[in-house]
């Protein structure tokens, strides 16, 4: 039988519409991360090498280097991000072993506390440090002489907030293991020391190594916490603050971004080239690790659990529990005065519900760009070559670039009077906009794992039925991914929420969103409305998360018939 | 004019040739099997046909038309995977049906289209599950109802049984012949087992580094290898160094032999015996082409033994003969014993040298 229609086609067609729409569109993807990522990141790069009169010079950078204390804030930002990251990664690492080689009961709820910090702002573990150990904190005397304001809180917080992070790639490490291996380990009768030594470590080599690059840049890069439980003590990302908004001397303010972008894309650098050289660690051949029961082994990871999962939750607690009381530390009455006062005169309301308009335009159009594009790369043929190599770096470029170096590029990109997108300053979309590009990346890599995970011929099944790719995306591959694709959406919601970095420059007064907020009302001393911002944000998240978590449980029942053998 | 034309393919892939100048020519109806280890181009060739891969230069004509540079969607043909590649979240009829609702068809000629097609590959009622709850050797069929639903003019099988287990192999490639026949659809199919190619195949393709070694049917491939590749890769071979002595007689080693083929004079050739062509002698027969032989091994395989022997060719290399249980009639055959054994002339064959 032949193909109706074919005969009518005109000679010269080569492949039929919807086959050559493949190119244009990722072209399109490529523009947009092009005007929305690289272009403003090359404004940061002129605006730093450019003196007032618009020449190119170095003056900035010599001006800066005669700044006095810049060096000492250089060196702080390292020295801090070096002691978080040996404090974090270690404490994450046992947390994670517990979770996964040891038979500790609700393991469930271990994991959920210990992601617990994702769901607020990362100042929220600073105002509960300054509510636990501050001048009027209830465990001052544990800190002795020392202040808290200062680096100890810094790290404290810092160590907090970057604890999920460095938990969920920890957790992924150490839950694929080779069985096998601890089997032959076994029959050569090795100690558990050996085997932890021989065995784990070596698996979870590159988990470790990520983690502990995740949590560096985190720490460099992180701009609240200093800021809040800070004190005098000067770090690089709080410099940008100052000189952008309180000097208002973008150029400054582009050479620190410069600065604070060097470490954070090195690392990342690093990660991506150590991921690279990961490639088939585990066969498909290996057999998962279960677990045994071993009391002497799972008693003591229980009580570590225990002893986290109590602190972290003291944590989180502190920030609601101030948020109700009347007038810490004299009057420990509870009340929902914060909450009414906020509401009704600090603005509470309309940056909550500024908040959560970002945050949902955030998920609602982040998700599909996200997962298009990702197809469009993965799945689609077309377009210029050497455009894929292109927009697979784009894709990979947001995670090295901090959310206030981004900001910074925003600023002097979009606010140029000469640029026709000038009109997009300080409006909601903008900020929509830098959240997207922001945590693009995380989101990228999780719609290409999903769409790497399904069969590589379906394109060419349904092209040789005749079906155009986008009715095979809209019929097969989207109803396949949509754990993926709603994990997406998750995750770019909550982000949108509790991110302050990059939207702190972006911000006019009548988007003001809540997490920048919280840092406005802590400046002007009003915790009490800070902490029930916080609080009001922790709530949100929750509420998402366990929106999601229902709709994905719902999902696998209905789809129980087809998905067997999936996740 | 054949009915699918190739000519002077290539594609290469960096500075590893995929295809190096293939020309072939499929009739229609027929049933052919590209066949070579991994790596020869065999995927890339039907890949190529598929137009899921752009050949670097050279022609696919198909029925009349030139499709080289033209996009799947604009060929003519069905296609079944190793993989399967079913929708998961599809039902079997709507799996079946993928191709024919962008048509606008009917909906109930779409129902009955998938009931004949399901009947066909022998899977009636199982319109509502889903690939998950069906066998490998299901899903199979359900993919090749697929293929096959649109009425293709061309049926493409990219190892379509490699994912299967033993039995389900080989019952599940006796129905794509027998389907094949009665709908009569040209079938290139690709495989890497030369068992499946003999048992399915009009022609074979034997392929090796982008090239074509040997186009013929299975008996032709299997009796007369083109070339020593051929003989070693189809069955087992026994290749022997000669050289010529007398018109039909070559000398290998200590032995003078009367051959299939002409020998020239002084001339070094290699020729080559198949294991189940030598024969068993009792042990004062002199006959033509006999000779004695030491027995190194002996592999007892069921319905068969192979016997490895050391005979006196010149050679390193052992003799490997195959003794079929039934033509050895309970003879024991041990190591170490010395047995008589001959090669006929017509199974004493010349062999050209690998292109």
């Amino acid at each position: 039988m032949k193909v109706a229609g074919l005969s009518t086609l005109p000679p010269g067609r080569r492949a039929t519409v919807s086959e050559r729409l493949g190119g244009p569109l990722l072209l399109l993807a490529a523009v947009a991360l092009t005007i929305f990522l690289l272009l403003p990141l090359g404004a940061l790069l002129l605006g730093a090498v450019r003196d007032d009169a618009g020449a190119f010079s170095l003056a900035r950078f010599a001006e800066f280097a005669a700044t006095p204390g810049m060096a000492t804030a250089v060196w702080n930002t390292l020295w801090v991000a070096v002691v978080v990251t040996a404090i974090t990664v270690p404490l994450a690492f046992v947390y994670a072993y517990a979770i996964e080689r040891a038979c500790l009961p609700l393991r469930g709820l271990w994991r959920i506390i210990g992601l617990s910090a994702l769901l607020g702002p990362s100042l929220v573990g600073a105002i509960a440090f300054i509510q636990w150990f501050g001048t009027q904190g209830v465990l001052k005397a544990w800190l002795g002489e020392t202040s808290v304001y200062g680096p100890v809180g810094i790290v404290m917080a810092t160590v907090y907030a970057s604890f999920p992070h460095a938990l969920m790639i920890l957790v992924v490490a150490l839950a694929t293991a080779d069985g096998r291996l601890y089997e032959a380990a076994d029959a050569l009768s090795a100690s558990r020391w050996r085997k932890f030594v021989t065995v784990t470590l070596p698996g979870a080599r590159y988990g470790l190594i990520s983690a502990a690059l995740v949590v560096f840049a985190y720490s460099v890069s992180e701009f609240g916490i200093p800021k809040v439980i800070g004190g005098n003590f000067p770090v690089l990302a709080v410099e940008i603050y100052v000189q952008v908004v309180g000097q208002h001397n973008f150029g400054r303010g582009a050479v620190v971004a410069l600065l604070l972008l060097l470490p954070v894309l090195l690392a990342f650098a690093i990660d991506w080239w150590v991921q690279r050289r990961q490639q088939a660690g585990l066969s498909a051949r290996a057999v998962p690790y279960r677990p045994r029961p071993d009391w002497r082994r799972d008693l003591p990871l229980l009580f570590y659990c225990l002893l986290l999962a109590t602190a972290m939750l003291g944590i989180l607690g502190m920030a609601a529990y101030t948020s109700l009381v009347r007038f810490w530390p004299y009057n420990l009455e509870l009340s929902l005065d914060h909450y009414i006062y906020g509401l009704a005169e600090a603005g509470v309301l309309d940056a909550w519900l500024n908040s959560l308009r970002i945050a949902g335009l955030t998920a609602l159009f982040g998700t599909p760009s996200v997962f298009f594009t990702a197809w469009l790369l993965e799945k689609c043929q077309g377009g210029p070559t050497g455009l894929r190599p292109l927009v697979r770096a784009l894709a990979a470029l947001p995670m090295g670039v901090p959310g206030l170096v981004l900001g910074i590029g925003y600023i002097l990109f979009f606010n140029a009077p000469d640029n026709p997108l000038n009109g997009l300053y300080q409006t909601l979309a903008i900020m929509v906009v830098a959240n997207i590009v922001h945590y693009y990346t995380a989101c990228h890599l999780t719609a290409l794992t999903a769409l790497k995970g399904i069969d590589r011929e379906f394109e060419a099944v349904s092209a040789s039925l005749k079906v155009s790719p986008f009715v095979t995306l809209w019929r097969v591959t989207l109803p396949v991914c949509l754990p993926a694709v709603l994990e997406i959406a998750r995750y770019l919601f909550i982000n949108a929420m509790t991110t302050v970095s990059a939207l702190v420059f972006l911000y006019s007064p009548a988007t003001l969103p809540a997490s920048v907020a919280i840092l406005n009302l802590d400046e002007a001393g009003e915790l009490g409305p800070a902490a029930a911002m916080a609080t009001l944000i922790v709530l949100t998240s929750a509420a998402i998360s366990l929106l999601y978590s229902l709709v994905t449980h719902l999902l696998f029942r209905r789809h129980q018939a087809w998905r067997q053998g999936q996740r | 004019m054949a009915h699918l034309e190739i000519t002077q393919l290539s594609k290469r892939y960096g500075a590893f040739v995929a295809l190096d100048g293939i020309e072939l020519a499929v009739e229609r109806g027929e049933f052919l099997v590209l066949l070579g280890p991994s790596g020869c181009g065999k995927t890339t060739l039907l890949r190529a046909i598929a137009g899921l891969e752009r050949q670097d230069a050279g022609r696919i004509v198909h029925a009349g038309r030139d499709i080289s540079q033209l996009s799947p969607a604009l060929r003519d043909y069905g296609i079944v995977f190793q993989s399967y590649a079913l929708f998961p979240n599809l039902s079997v009829a709507d799996n079946v049906a993928y191709g024919l609702n962008s048509r606008r068809a009917d909906r109930r000629l779409i129902h009955h289209r998938v009931e004949e097609m399901l009947e066909l590959v022998g899977l009636p009622g199982s319109q509502q599950k889903y690939p998950a709850q069906l066998s490998g050797g299901q899903q199979q069929r359900v993919a090749l109802a697929r293929a096959l639903a649109t009425s293709p003019d061309l049926l493409l099988l990219d190892e379509p049984l490699s994912a299967l287990d033993a039995i389900e192999r080989v019952r599940l490639r006796s129905e794509i012949r027998s389907l094949q026949n009665r709908l009569g659809v040209t079938t290139i199919m690709v495989t890497h087992d030369q068992e499946e190619a003999l048992a399915m195949a009009d022609r074979i393709v034997v392929m090796r580094g982008g090239r074509i070694q040997q186009i013929g049917g299975p008996q032709e491939i299997y009796r007369a290898p083109g070339n020593d590749f051929v003989a070693d890769f189809i069955g087992r071979g026994n290749l022997l160094d000669a050289t010529g002595a007398g018109p039909q007689h070559v000398r290998i080693g200590d032995l003078l032999l009367r051959c299939a083929g002409p020998a020239g004079e002084g001339h070094r050739q290699r020729f080559y015996v198949r294991p189940e062509d030598i024969r068993l002698h009792d042990t004062l027969d002199q006959g033509e082409n006999s000779f004695y032989a030491h027995v190194v091994k002996c592999e007892f395989l069921g319905a068969y033994s192979l016997v490895t022997l050391q005979a006196p060719t010149g050679d390193a290399r052992p003799l490997v003969a195959q003794f079929s249980a039934n033509y050895l009639g309970g003879r024991e055959i041990r190591p170490g014993a010395t047995l008589r054994v001959g090669i006929p002339a017509e199974h004493l064959r010349p062999l050209p040298e690998a292109a």
